[in-house]
């Protein structure tokens, strides 16, 4: 059993067929592998993401993009959907406005998010969706881990209290630098991002210090020495063209 | 070395007159619980005597799986009187040899008339406590392979489908989902390369029975793997088993070696053109790897995180090929409803619920154990008439099915039928088939508790409400115990559950408030109390002053 | 096994003993029966473990070097999974069983009978590195609730008592036990 076939793309999507259906009650259309939420994009259709970043792999993890369907009591996460012939798509029932709003608050708890002093003020993602989605209390409680900063990297530092565990670090590193120097330890609540064995960025063999991670980011996590509160504000557009260029469709980080 | 039909009567029949030869047979139970209490000693002592008083051509000694009853081993059965024996020492030995011609030694007898035997109808566990699950040839005794000779050489893949489809069975694993209907959608997935998983994982705390089954009649599963991949046209198996089974683990990878010198895995399985590949994977401490996705991610040696779906491991499984995955003790059912046909099987059970299933009897419940018993027993039966009561003259409090993606059935409930169907009704699931009996000196809320942070240290950690709303969970319910909380928590409670249930991303997250949701529903006045008058009605939990 | 200077993760390992060469040919077996593939890995941290107690740093990297597997991802796969420990154990080990059944029969007070009288919590082991004390998750003995394994041996029934008196034989180095 060396080796397996190699990697079959999904071949239930045909991309050359199209679809209509109806995102919040608008005709909208689709080819068959286009995801509900690009199809929502291109026809300005707002909904919050996380850890969706064009450009890298799909993981469906946050939550805050589910949407419900018309007769049914299921929600389905936008980023990693594909729409249906005639299925109804609503984007912004008070149900699930209701349920973005909660799973924001539950992020806020998880760590220590003290935007006051943080680097990345302004241009955070975290941030925005909190204006966005009306979040101004939380109603949890905090949770108040202890988590460590790393600044052991020439150029580069972590602060873990700000980590939202998207892994757009993780999948940047490995699905477009190709160095996978950054993976998730533990499960849970312990989860926590790391590189290589879990030693100081600064000594990572793997990393190439091509500063990827940092640019994707959506908070002030990762963030480049030097900048003091506020001014990391960051750059991704050379995502989705190193994607294209790298000829890496999908990625292959994680399904 | 390629068998035949005549082949495998002879190796049946030769065993047979072995074992008829002798004029008595003692079973010891090698399954791990009489184990753990010594039954290896009792085995290798009574050999010893035999041997030395002579007796080796009139009286076997054979070793063999669990015989159900695992609260009173080490358990021996004499299969030739029909007794038991129950909590048996290496000093009772010389004593039972010497009853062998006359009386059962009294003081020893296990009551065999007792509903505990007799109300079980055995399908999946019928050689379990029979046969010695480290020998093919005592399964090949007990047609063992026959269904697997019978579905190769005389059946096409659709009829032993329809065979499966008309028996009704379904998903032993938790979901009850037809089985009939998942080879099927296999049988049409595209593709060259197909795999079949059995799930041993059975992370569920508090259930056994994939366990039992693997360590007591592991061909049984092996023959119903390979049964379903010429049904469904895969070639290559895998048998994922929880690391914390190293015994399963040993037998299981002993079966496998001994089906493939006869030939039953392999190529050209019994002369067709059918060639079948299998292989064991050892899990390694993670709940979610029960799920399917966390499951494939598993052998394909990543950290076990369950992905979304669609698509389906049938579509997109392990390394991408359509793949199926049956739990043990499904796979366990599909030899016998080949040998004896769907009709048989379909005559057993409910309308909706086919069958038998086998049920991990634990907690405070008198015969702890493994029983099968056909789909629709109601609760009552099983707790007090085959479970034997509560302990001590007791109180029944609840019953707690399917583990912490399962609920707590009140007393109200004890005349259900046991389905998928009335168990789903009443806020529970099947499960695997975990079944945890409470007293009254068990704290609902604690219980709640405890299923909470099991999901929350089990929680992959993928999905945020799954990952931070677990953790939110068990802190109100902490306060709760405490005597701490107040009715604005006890709402937010509410509020969380409906949140992980509806948002989460596989059925871990969204089945982890089952249990406090059942609580609340069925045991609403414990939690009052705790808030309200801050007391324990159970009388479990410690106050916040006395835990400070 | 691997072109010089292609995998960053390859590190020479530190001098052996002949002890130590047996254990690694046991890992270097595991890993060769999955063909050196990266779907080999938990089986070959299995026998890591198996055969060195625990996970050690330089056993990680010579892993993933020979399976080319990140070394991020190697040490995301030690921590996910429970049965794998990153360090190494005591002399001996009790592990507590803190599924449903043993819960519901008592497990919870042993744990903390044995944190009262011995001073270690799960996943501590004791400062003379005699006893470490595990907890698992249902060990599939819940018919004998509550359930432990000292060194290796399942024992159900068990009380606080009869674990107190196991773990302070252990610390009393009674060969015998
Ligand atoms: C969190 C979680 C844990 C599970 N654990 C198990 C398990 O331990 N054993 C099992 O057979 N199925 C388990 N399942 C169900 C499996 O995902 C799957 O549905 C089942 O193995 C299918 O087999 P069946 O059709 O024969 O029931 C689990 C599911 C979830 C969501
Ligand atoms: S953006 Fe869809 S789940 Fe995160
Ligand atoms: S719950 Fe402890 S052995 Fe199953």
């Amino acid at each position: 059993m060396k080796q397996h076939p190699p990697k079959k793309v999904r071949s239930d999507l045909n991309p050359s067929r199209l679809l209509t259906f109806k995102i919040d009650d608008r005709d909208v259309t689709a080819h068959e592998d286009e995801t509900i939420l690009s199809v929502a994009r291109q026809n300005n259709i707002i909904i919050p993401t996380l850890c969706h970043l064009d450009g890298l792999s799909e993981r469906g993890a946050c939550r805050l993009c589910i949407v419900e369907v018309r007769g049914s009591t299921k929600l389905l996460p936008a980023c990693v959907t594909f729409p249906r012939q005639d299925m109804e798509i609503i984007t912004n029932s008070k149900r699930v406005i209701n349920y973005r709003k909660k799973i924001l608050e539950l992020l806020f708890t998880e760590r220590n998010h003290v935007c006051s002093v943080c680097v990345a003020n302004g241009h955070c993602e975290l941030q925005n969706l909190a204006v966005e989605l009306g979040v101004d209390h939380v109603r949890y409680p905090y949770l108040y881990p202890r988590h460590d900063v790393d600044a052991s990297h020439s150029r580069f530092c972590i602060d873990h209290n700000r980590c939202v565990l998207c892994l757009r670090c993780v999948r940047v590193c490995d699905e477009i630098e190709g160095a996978h120097t950054w993976d998730i330890m533990g499960r849970g609540m312990t989860s926590k991002v790391i590189t290589d064995l879990n030693q100081p960025w600064g000594t990572s063999e793997t990393c190439t210090g091509c500063g990827k991670c940092v640019q994707v980011c959506p908070t002030g996590a990762l963030t480049e020495k030097g900048k003091s509160v506020a001014e990391m504000s960051k750059r991704r557009q050379f995502l989705p063209y190193l994607q294209m260029m790298r000829g890496r469709q999908g990625g292959s980080w994680q399904k | 070395m390629t068998l035949n039909i005549e082949d495998l009567q002879q190796i049946a029949r030769i065993e047979k007159s072995k074992k008829d030869g002798f004029q008595h047979r003692i079973n010891v139970c090698l399954a791990a619980g009489c184990l753990s209490c010594g039954s290896g000693l009792i085995k290798e002592a009574l050999e010893k005597e035999v041997t030395r008083r002579g007796l080796d051509s009139w009286c076997k000694i054979t070793g063999v799986g669990c015989l159900g009853l695992c609260a009173e081993g080490p358990l021996l059965s004499l299969p030739t009187s029909g007794s038991y024996y129950q909590g048996v020492q290496v000093s009772d030995v010389p004593e039972i040899l010497d009853s062998l011609n006359g009386s059962p030694v009294a003081r020893l007898v296990c009551p065999a008339e007792t509903p505990f035997f007799q109300r079980q109808v055995r399908i999946v566990t019928e050689n379990c406590g029979r046969i010695d699950p480290e020998r093919i040839e005592e399964y090949i005794a007990e047609d063992g392979y026959a269904g697997l000779y019978q579905a190769l050489t005389q059946m096409t893949p659709q009829e032993i489908i329809d065979q499966v489809s008309g028996s009704g069975l379904r998903g032993r694993g938790g979901a009850g989902y037809p089985t009939g209907l998942k080879w099927m959608s296999m049988a049409k997935a595209m593709g060259s390369t197909k795999f079949i998983i059995c799930n041993g994982d059975e992370g569920d705390p508090g259930a056994f029975m994939d366990r039992s089954v693997l360590e007591s009649d592991p061909h049984r599963v092996i023959e119903g793997m390979v049964i379903a991949g010429y049904a469904t046209g895969a070639n290559q198996g895998f048998i994922y088993v929880r690391a914390e089974y190293p015994l399963a683990v040993k037998r299981l990878r002993l079966a496998l070696s001994q089906a493939e010198r006869m030939g039953m895995i392999g190529n050209n399985i019994f002369n067709t053109s059918f060639h079948f590949n299998l292989q064991v994977r050892l899990g390694a401490g993670a709940f979610v790897c029960g799920e399917e996705t966390a499951l494939i991610a598993s052998i394909e040696g990543r950290m076990g995180r369950p992905r979304p779906r669609p698509p389906f491991p049938v579509e997109f499984g392990l390394w991408d090929h359509p793949t199926m995955i049956n739990n043990v003790e499904t796979l366990a059912n599909i030899a016998p409803i080949i040998r004896r046909g769907s009709q048989w099987f379909a005559g057993i059970g409910t309308e909706k619920s086919k069958g038998t299933k086998v049920f991990a009897l634990a907690g405070k419940v008198v015969n702890t154990g493994l029983i099968e018993i056909p789909m629709g027993t109601s609760l009552r039966d099983i707790v007090f008439a085959i479970g034997g009561g509560i302990p001590q003259g007791g109180r029944f409090k609840a019953v707690q099915t399917g583990g912490p993606s399962g609920g707590c059935i009140p007393e109200q409930f004890l005349d259900m039928p046991v389905d998928y169907d009335s168990l789903a009704q009443v806020g529970s699931i099947m499960g695997s088939g975990g079944m945890i009996v409470m007293d009254a000196s068990s704290c609902m809320v604690d219980v709640a508790r405890f299923f909470m942070e099991f999901c929350m240290s089990e929680s992959c950690g993928k999905c945020v409400p799954c990952r931070v709303g677990t953790r939110q969970i068990y802190d109100i319910l902490g306060k709760i115990t405490a005597s701490r909380a107040t009715m604005a928590e006890f709402t937010m409670l509410e509020d969380l559950c409906d949140l992980i249930k509806n948002t989460s991303l596989c059925g871990l997250g969204q089945s982890a408030p089952n249990p406090v949701l059942t609580t609340l529903k069925y045991f609403r006045d414990e939690y009052l109390a705790h808030i309200h008058d801050r007391q324990c009605l159970a009388g479990a939990c410690k106050k916040a002053e006395e835990v400070l | 096994m691997l072109a010089e200077g292609i995998n960053p993760n390859a590190t020479a390992l530190p001098a052996t003993s002949p002890a130590q060469d047996h254990r690694l040919r046991m890992v270097n077996r595991t890993m060769q029966l999955y063909r050196n593939e990266p779907h080999g890995l938990i089986e070959t941290l299995h026998t890591v473990q198996e055969s060195f107690g625990y996970l050690e740093e330089p056993i990680l990297r010579y892993v993933a070097a020979a399976l080319q597997v990140p070394l991020s991802r190697v040490y995301a796969v030690a921590t996910f999974y429970h049965s794998f420990t990153l360090r190494p154990p005591g002399e001996h080990t009790c592990v507590i069983c803190r599924g449903t059944a043993c819960y519901i029969g008592g497990s919870g007070q042993i744990l903390d009978r044995i944190k009262e009288k011995v001073g270690i919590a799960t996943g501590e082991t004791t400062a003379d590195g005699k006893v470490s004390l595990l907890e698992a998750r249902c060990l599939g003995s819940c018919g004998l609730a509550p359930a432990g394994v000292f060194d290796g041996e399942v024992t159900g029934k068990l009380s606080p008592e009869k674990v107190l008196e196991k773990i302070g034989r252990w610390q009393h180095h009674d060969p015998e036990h």
